[in-house]
């Protein structure tokens, strides 16, 4: 598990053991990664936030055409892995989490133990300013820093 | 009432139990729920479920058939769950000093009555 963020990995790292999780990624609605479980290429971290945070922007809209409150979690249920994808409130900004989950574990637990996850981490952020969004000049550099920072090379 | 409702009724008015409830055996989510306030009834369904297909693995790899009937006893209570056809998984909290006998009786014959 890798955090960009020292504050993030406790609750993350509970989370990891609960659920037993196979992989996770914390991100903002953005893109940017904020911390990663599982993934050993950077390339696939960068697919799956990119895809990640499309889908979040999607169902939110899709939400909003309806008039309904945003969507809780999005769960994709497969035979061997499922997939969950949940957007959630935080001190430091709108976070997303995309979790990937085996039949060793179930839906329940992983959707239990994520909510008690985001509840750690709304009491463990620093109550600072959340930073300023990215613009698209630096994005590339900061994608590029925090992805060595999370990779470790 | 619905099947689910009636059978969850039977095992709630069982004196001592606490709630009841029919959840998923596979997904750990709630499918109909009775309890009573201060329970948290994602938590019992997702945990509950979770040890029912933990102790129907180490069953089957001990050679023995899945068990039709669980009793977690802890110091404040006790889970009960039975599990069911169609990957349904019936569910109640009990209080220490609850009926177990009675309670285990309803909810055999509920979740026979829901296959």
């Amino acid at each position: 598990m890798r955090a960009l963020e020292p504050w993030v990995a406790a609750p993350l790292e509970t989370f990891i053991a609960e659920s037993s999780a196979r992989l996770i990624l914390l991100m903002t609605t953005s893109g940017q990664v904020i911390a990663q479980h599982g993934f050993s290429r950077s390339l696939e971290v960068m697919t799956a936030a990119a895809l990640g945070a499309a889908i979040v922007a999607s169902t939110e809209e899709i939400a909003r055409l309806t008039g309904t409150s945003r969507f809780g979690a999005v769960i994709h249920g497969g035979n061997r892995q499922s997939c969950m994808l949940a957007a959630f409130g935080t001190p430091r900004g709108r976070w997303i989490g995309l979790v990937v989950f085996g039949t060793e574990t179930s839906v329940g637990i992983v959707q239990l133990f994520f909510d008690r996850m985001v509840e750690e981490l709304v009491s463990a952020a620093p109550r600072e300013q959340p930073p300023p969004p990215l613009l698209a000049e630096n994005f590339e550099n900061e994608l590029n820093t925090s992805l060595k920072e999370l990779f470790g090379r | 009432m619905t099947t689910a409702a009636a059978a969850l009724e039977r095992v709630t008015q069982v004196p001592g139990v606490r709630g009841s409830l029919l959840i998923s055996g596979t997904d750990g989510l709630v499918v109909a729920e009775r309890l009573m306030d201060g329970i948290d009834g994602r938590a019992v369904a997702a945990l509950a479920a979770s040890l029912v297909q933990r102790l129907g693995r180490a069953t089957t790899g001990a050679g023995m058939r899945a068990p039709t009937f669980v009793h977690l006893r802890g110091d404040s209570g006790s889970v009960l769950a039975a599990p069911g056809g169609d990957d349904l998984v019936l569910v109640a909290v009990v209080e220490p000093n609850g009926n177990l006998g009675l309670a285990r009786i309803e909810m055999l014959d509920a979740v026979g009555r829901l296959s």
